[in-house]
């Protein structure tokens, strides 16, 4: 075919097209580690075009460690309360005094850590003036207020010994809020343009609500008697296996987007989430039932899941700031509707 | 603003009045103004009669007072990019319009065999008739308009002697002022909202500055003002179209490049320029935003290319975040379940004491 100007494109090339390839390629040399991931960058080099290089979505302006520490101390919190409750209920005094501590404290630590993050952090009551289910920011709110109010009430009731139907009745508060506290954060992030969040939205919340249990659990563990910790064992190992299972499955994933997780800070963040939440669980099986096997291998549980919140946290910005992740996937989403819609018009 | 209602489809999924995504004939009926409004204005940017002059960044920089910045949107820094005559760089919290620049070669085998034999393109190297040649000169010179007429006289974009012809692409890049706008989806304050006529502006009283809209607008066109912690973008003149004036970028433009007016009659005049455009052999013409059917329902401001959007700096196929937030929320209330079932097996499961 000659490119002539009737053809689409016209044979038009960036002037500085070498200059740009070699920008490209440096890029690469990150991820020899995994065969496919070089193999299908090999094929996007050729398909990817962009304004000098420069990212076409702004990367999230969020603080760190300010975001991924709220997102962690969020779901830890949220988790424990959840496990107080239950303890409280089943006449385990210690883990739910424990719980209701790790709930509340995480609580507020989570609102101090959200509010300094706000460019204008006295406007901070603004987030209270409307009610909003399009941002997830906005149901974050609804949820975060009422869960860090009872939790940090309930925590403050049990540090001082007063009005114990309250502390139960706001215990029960907080377990409700709980939930939603720790999977929240995961829309938070999906609800955006960012490719390696947005392109997990069904996924991510999976690994937060496992983060959220394998570190409220692995905190409560630390501090609770081994004879009365043991649903916080349960359920910590439960959210590391919850937890492994869908990162690895997001890290296996075919798409491009799942390359940030691989490479760079992020990778290395992962890589070490892995490591310390399957240590932690491994441990926690098999000595989780002694002082010193309980309190490291809680220990291990809650700085994975510290490490997987940097880590995604981290990816997402990767992506963000390298124009690949946001052109190669929308070619691909346009070849594919084109290759739909031709199908449709022969039969 | 009728609140609950008008936002649930984002928990439900179920939209059938295309709150969420999808085209949307009247948005700013949607946000509420049930009663009289004026119609939909917008821009069509017109980037094949673009000269590059920047006239309209600093009609807008001036109107709006907005601080100096350098191509990576540092405050009070002067600073060339150094990678072409764009040293504004971006759309950001300080630059709410861009005029990006992109020098292009390409190689070409001329003569065109447009005219002639028709065993001619068999044999690339026979020089094409004369008359011919002419004939398509004088009608490419009758036309002002012709972008591909015009490179031939160019000495910019005209051949270099060789077999290489080199053309510059420019385009002033502006706020897409969204049927469905991802930013005002996420604000959590009520700080952007939809005007009466049918644009997205942030109320600088209002923002807190949580930066929820900078990652979720798919264009990356709203940023945050580091020094001030609020966040600024295109208002399209807001204050101006109140007083029943153009933008100051539209105002500013020699070329009408930048148009501004009624949004279904700029889509009327885009569509007419592109049929144009195309009868005149620009193949490579397109419109950007246009489509209501696209991820965005749309943009209200929308642009003439004459290559690839991601050329520009623009994403191919945008989609605004919140078509699947449905489909979020459901999973994150499955997580929430999940951890509330672990948690109670763990309890039912362990022995007391």
């Amino acid at each position: 075919m000659t490119s002539g100007i009737a053809t689409p494109g016209a044979g038009w090339r960036k002037a500085d097209g070498a200059a740009a390839q070699k920008n490209q390629k440096r890029r690469r040399r990150g991820n020899g580690r995994r065969g496919r991931n070089a193999e299908m960058a090999m094929v996007d080099e050729a398909e990817f075009t962009s304004y000098y290089g420069r990212p076409i979505i702004k990367a999230p302006v969020w603080k760190t460690p300010d975001v991924p520490l709220y997102l962690f101390l969020g779901g830890a919190a949220g988790t424990s309360s959840i496990l107080a409750a239950l303890a409280d209920a089943s006449a385990r005094p210690s883990l739910s005094r424990v719980g209701r501590f790790v709930a509340g404290g995480g609580a507020i630590a989570s609102v101090g850590f959200l509010v300094h993050d706000l460019g204008r952090p006295e406007r901070f009551l603004h987030m209270l003036r409307v009610m909003k289910p399009t941002s997830a920011l906005s149901v974050g709110t609804y949820i975060l207020s009422p869960f860090s109010a009872a939790a940090g009430a309930t925590a403050a009731v049990e540090l001082l010994g007063w009005f114990p139907r309250l502390k139960r009745f706001g215990g029960a508060v907080s377990a409700l809020f709980g939930g939603p506290m720790a999977t929240y954060t995961a829309v938070l992030l999906a609800n955006t343009a960012v490719p390696s969040w947005n392109h997990f939205h069904t996924k991510l919340p999976f690994v937060f609500a496992g983060s959220a249990m394998a570190a409220g659990g692995g905190l409560c563990m630390i501090f609770t008697p081994v004879d009365e910790a043991g649903p916080a064992r349960k359920m910590a190992v439960a959210g590391a296996a919850v937890e492994l299972g869908v990162v690895h499955q997001i890290e296996s994933d075919e798409s491009i987007v799942s390359e940030p997780y691989h490479l760079g800070r992020a990778g290395r963040f992962m890589q070490a989430a892995k490591t310390c939440t399957a240590a932690g669980a491994g441990l926690t099986v098999v000595a989780g039932r002694t002082r010193l096997g309980a309190v490291a291998s809680g220990t291990l549980l809650a700085a994975g899941s510290l490490l997987t919140r940097f880590g995604v946290f981290d990816a997402g910005m990767a992506s963000a700031r390298d124009p690949k992740y946001t052109v190669i996937p929308q070619r691909e989403r346009m070849a594919a509707r084109d290759r739909e819609h031709a199908s449709t018009i022969t039969r | 603003m009728t609140s609950i209602s008008s936002a649930s489809p984002a928990l439900t999924g179920n939209d059938p009045k295309n709150r969420l995504f999808g085209p949307l004939p009247d948005v700013s009926a949607e946000a509420g103004y049930v009663e009289e409004h004026p119609k939909r204005v917008g821009f069509f940017t017109d980037t094949s009669v673009c000269i590059g002059c920047k006239a309209c960044e600093v009609a807008c920089k001036e109107w709006n007072t907005l601080p100096m910045d350098d191509s990576h949107g540092t405050r009070d820094v002067i600073g060339l990019s150094g990678m072409s005559y764009d040293n504004t760089g971006q759309l950001g919290a300080n630059s709410w319009r861009h005029v990006a620049f992109i020098e292009q070669t390409r190689v070409v085998d001329l003569p065109m065999p447009a005219v002639g034999l028709p065993g001619a393109l068999n044999r690339p190297e026979m020089p094409a008739p004369d008359s011919g040649d002419l004939d398509s000169t004088a009608k490419a010179q009758a036309s002002v308009l012709n972008a591909e007429a015009l490179s031939e006289f160019d000495p910019q974009t005209a051949q270099t002697g060789a077999d290489k012809q080199i053309r510059w692409l420019m385009s002033s890049d502006v706020c897409k002022h969204c049927t469905h706008a991802g930013c005002l989806d996420a604000c959590p304050t009520g700080a952007l909202f939809r005007t009466e006529f049918g644009t997205v502006v942030v109320q600088q009283d209002i923002c807190n500055g949580c930066g929820y809209c900078v990652p979720s607008c798919p264009y990356g066109v709203i940023d945050q003002r580091k020094d001030d912690g609020r966040v600024f973008k295109c208002t399209m003149c807001y204050d101006r179209l109140t007083d029943g004036l153009m933008p100051a970028c539209a105002t500013a433009c020699p070329t009408q490049s930048i148009q501004f007016g009624d949004l279904d009659e700029l889509q009327e005049r885009a569509d007419a320029r592109l049929a144009t455009l195309q009868s005149q052999g620009v193949e490579t013409a397109r419109l950007y935003g246009r489509d209501e059917n696209d991820g965005v329902g749309g943009n209200g401001a929308f642009f003439l290319l004459l290559d690839e959007p991601e050329v520009y700096g623009l994403p191919p196929d945008p989609i605004v975040p919140a078509r699947d937030l449905p489909a979020m929320w459901k999973a994150a209330a499955t997580g929430a379940a999940m951890i509330v079932g672990v948690a109670v097996s763990a309890v039912l499961g362990s022995r007391r004491r």
